[in-house]
């Protein structure tokens, strides 16, 4: 063991790194926390058991093969070179060098499938920028997808590549550098070791990039932690929370208004007394809040979780039947729409805040003018994209961490139709059938059993001779 | 040993008459607004009506005391029509001691499996495709007798309502197969299958302004299902043909698409209308093939 001024100025660097992390972390926290409260205690078990399956066994991405097996390559390489990280943190604080060596074969095999992961890593890595960058996959166009989404995609491919470049770099100058000492290095290192003639002979240069490579590969996962806030690469964080929080009723089943309960029941029953109304801890009444949603802390706090989780690959909306056909109706743009007003009213956690998108997120000018109507409804989300969807649930069925966009849109639906009134007139002409007929078509309620009128069934009786 | 065929007129039990008679059936036939008004789904109810009398179950359907159950309104957004809608025909329901409700339109089947619990409303909800395949299953119903289909073509579409939204797959699919005939599969089935374009209130509305409508789409997949390659396609205009396919305009061949749903009904048969594929390509509910198949609405 050498403890010296690295391992020092490795302490600071890391503090530093999780510290500033978990900075932002409080500040998302917040950000999620301004939602509507709802219960999600209980069915521990069934939503353990959905996250093993959705979050960590990536259930929901093999729908889709090709990306599915890329991202599974480095999905799985995120998880095992994380272990490395482990003994990276550990040499960088103790002065110990390759500290999980004590683990003898095991250890050969963990830096062997790690090199092996980390090549494979590139391969995916470069296959995703070209599906991204170079071939038509239409989900990776529409309008959400302005400048910084498109940009963040990339940087996150870049800063991939370049923390297993790292990786290699280190391994394979310490390899040779043993080479060289006629030392063994404990591990396996069946992608360095091709890598070693690329490398000086000189020993000092080899100790020299061996350092660089370290040190690059740490403080670029710390620096990487600290842009995940600012990025949709933090579905590798909330995608385990979402999906542990996701809804565990049949898709169909959409949520009952509690406080129209309420009122219904007392319009149909007069002695029906109705709750007292929830106080502050002091007494005081709460504010009033909307039937649905206006903006962002209308909405439960799990659609804010998930606009967190939500990493912008737009199987939602390549799977809409309103986007197919043309419509204004993007279901991701909704959840990138979310996540932008929250930050724009809250919380803004961004250290990497290109200072565009804050310009761009505002789509209407008009209505920017508007302080009391910037919301997520019109400030963000128009009425025409709101009642274009048919809730076929395809979004909800596509999304690989089960986000539901379907929510967020009945909720903002809701404001719509019981606050403003502001339905399609057509709408409004159903909704008065339903009144006055029981029927959502102008048909006389006393006609309703006509159907059953003049109706015969066939049937057939053996006959005997 | 010889048959004959007879007509036997059928006066469709009320729940009212029922109850007055101290007597309960074993399922409520809930029809549905689009069932009891629609013309075209009208058939689909009628049909149903001659499957439960054919097999001899004991039903009631609760004629002028059913109401719309809410689904159009709350999907809208209009949560206050659908809460006074559902209490409405839970307290009807309730007040008949219903226990278990067949409908076969997937909307009313979800609103009140899934919805009306939380406001008081616990049934037992059956759609007609598990019932059909329940009666299938029993022996009850054999598809022999009547119409063949044989031979013929027929694509389901999957309604969201009984797909995504309550993971009913399998029933209607194990209905058709007793047709006996060749069931194609569009790309988009099951938990992929594109809506129709009706759900969420969009039945009653104008679409917002797009490149096409969503009908169209689903149209256009299912006759391209249909209609298989070049080779499959001739068969379909009878060269050739391994299927008895009979002359264009005959409501007794073609291809099918089959659906569980009104609203998939209406778009569906728009969209096969549009395309101007009438004559040799038709939209079918289950119970209307069952009930053909069966010989019981010769």
């Amino acid at each position: 063991m050498h403890f010296s001024f690295q391992n020092l100025l490795f302490l600071l660097v890391a503090v530093a790194g999780f510290g500033l992390f978990a900075w932002q972390a409080r500040k998302i926290r917040a950000n999620i926390l301004v939602g509507r409260d709802r219960d999600m205690s209980g069915h521990v078990n069934e939503r353990l058991w959905k996250t093993l399956l959705v979050a960590f066994g990536q259930q929901k991405m093999f729908k889709r093969l090709t990306p599915a097996f890329l991202h599974l390559i480095v999905y799985v390489g995120f998880i095992v070179i994380n272990v490395e990280v482990i003994e990276i943190m550990v040499d960088g604080l103790f002065g110990t060098h390759r500290f999980l060596q004590f683990l003898g074969p095991l250890y050969s095999a963990l830096t062997g499938t790690n090199e092996l992961l980390g090549a494979l890593v590139v391969l995916a890595v470069v296959a995703f920028w070209w599906r991204r960058n170079a071939s038509v996959v239409r989900r990776f166009t529409g309008p959400e997808l302005r400048a910084w989404p498109k940009l963040d995609a990339n940087i996150i491919l870049y800063v991939e590549v370049v923390l297993m470049v790292a990786l290699f770099t280190m391994n394979a100058a310490d390899l040779k550098l043993h080479q060289l000492e006629g030392k063994d290095l404990p591990g396996a290192f069946p992608v360095s070791s091709l890598l070693t003639g690329l490398f000086p002979d000189n020993l000092t240069a080899l100790a020299v990039l061996e350092r660089v490579g370290w040190w690059a590969h740490i403080v670029g996962i710390l620096l990487f932690l600290n842009y995940l806030p600012s990025s949709k690469h933090f579905h590798i964080i909330m995608a385990f929370p979402n999906v542990f929080y996701s809804r565990l009723v049949p898709q169909g089943q959409f949520s009952n208004v509690d406080s129209i309960t309420h009122e219904v029941k007392a319009m149909m029953d007069p002695s029906y007394a109705v709750p007292a109304p929830a106080t502050n801890p002091d007494g005081s009444a709460l504010a009033p809040t909307p039937f649905g949603a206006k903006d962002v802390d209308d909405l439960a706090w799990t659609n804010l979780l998930s606009a967190y989780s939500c990493t912008e690959c737009g199987r939602c909306t390549s799977v809409c039947p309103a986007n197919l056909t043309g419509k204004l109706l993007s279901p991701r743009k909704i959840i990138m729409d979310t996540r932008d007003r929250v930050e724009e009213k809250y919380n803004s956690p961004l250290i990497f805040h290109p200072s565009l998108y804050g310009a761009e997120a505002k789509h209407n000018p008009q209505e920017q003018l508007d302080k009391e109507n910037h919301t997520l409804l019109r400030g963000y989300v128009t009425p025409e994209e709101l009642w274009a969807c048919t809730t076929c649930n395809a979004c909800v069925e596509a999304c690989p961490v089960n986000i539901n966009p379907l929510e967020s849109i009945i909720e903002m639906r809701r404001f719509l139709v019981l606050e403003e009134s502001a339905a399609p007139n057509s709408l409004n002409v159903m909704f008065s059938n339903i009144e006055n007929n029981g029927a959502p078509w102008a048909f006389s309620p006393s006609d309703r059993f006509n159907w059953a009128d003049d109706l015969f069934v066939t049937e057939k009786t053996p006959v005997t001779a | 040993m010889a048959e004959q065929t007879a007509k036997r007129p059928v006066s469709v039990p009320l729940m009212a008459d029922l109850a007055a008679r101290g007597e309960s059936p074993e399922i409520l036939f809930w029809v549905g607004c689009a069932g009891a008004f629609d013309d075209r789904y009208k058939r689909v109810t009628r049909a149903f009506v001659r499957i439960l009398e054919h097999v001899g179950v004991s039903y009631a359907v609760l004629g002028m005391e059913e109401s719309c159950t809410g689904d159009p309104a709350k999907r809208a957004g209009n949560e206050f029509l659908f809460q006074m809608q559902a209490m409405t025909n839970i307290a009807t329901l309730n007040g008949y001691g219903i226990k278990k409700v067949v409908t076969a339109c997937p909307h009313c089947f979800n609103t009140i499996k899934n919805e009306y619990p939380a406001l008081g409303g616990e049934f037992e909800v059956i759609h007609h495709s598990t019932f059909l395949q329940q009666l299938i299953n029993e022996g009850k119903v054999t598809a022999k007798g009547g119409e063949s289909f044989k031979g013929r073509r027929i694509t389901f579409h999957d309604s969201c309502y009984l797909g995504r939204a309550n993971n009913i797959y399998e029933a209607p699919r194990e209905v058709l197969e007793v047709l006996d005939a060749d069931l194609l599969e569009m790309k988009r089935c099951k938990t992929n299958g594109l809506c129709c374009g009706a759900g969420g209130a969009q039945m009653w509305k104008d679409a917002e302004p797009g490149k096409k409508e969503v009908n169209i789409e689903r149209t256009e997949e299912a006759l391209a299902t249909l209609d298989g390659d070049a080779d499959v396609l001739l068969n379909l205009q009878g060269v050739e043909s391994t299927a008895p396919v009979l002359p264009a305009g005959s409501n007794r061949g073609g291809s099918v698409i089959a659906v569980a749903c009104p609203f998939c009904m209406t778009m569906m048969a728009d969209g096969v209308k549009n395309k101007e594929r009438e004559s040799d390509v038709q939209v079918f509910d289950l119970a209307e093939l069952i009930a053909s198949a069966e010989g019981l609405n010769a």
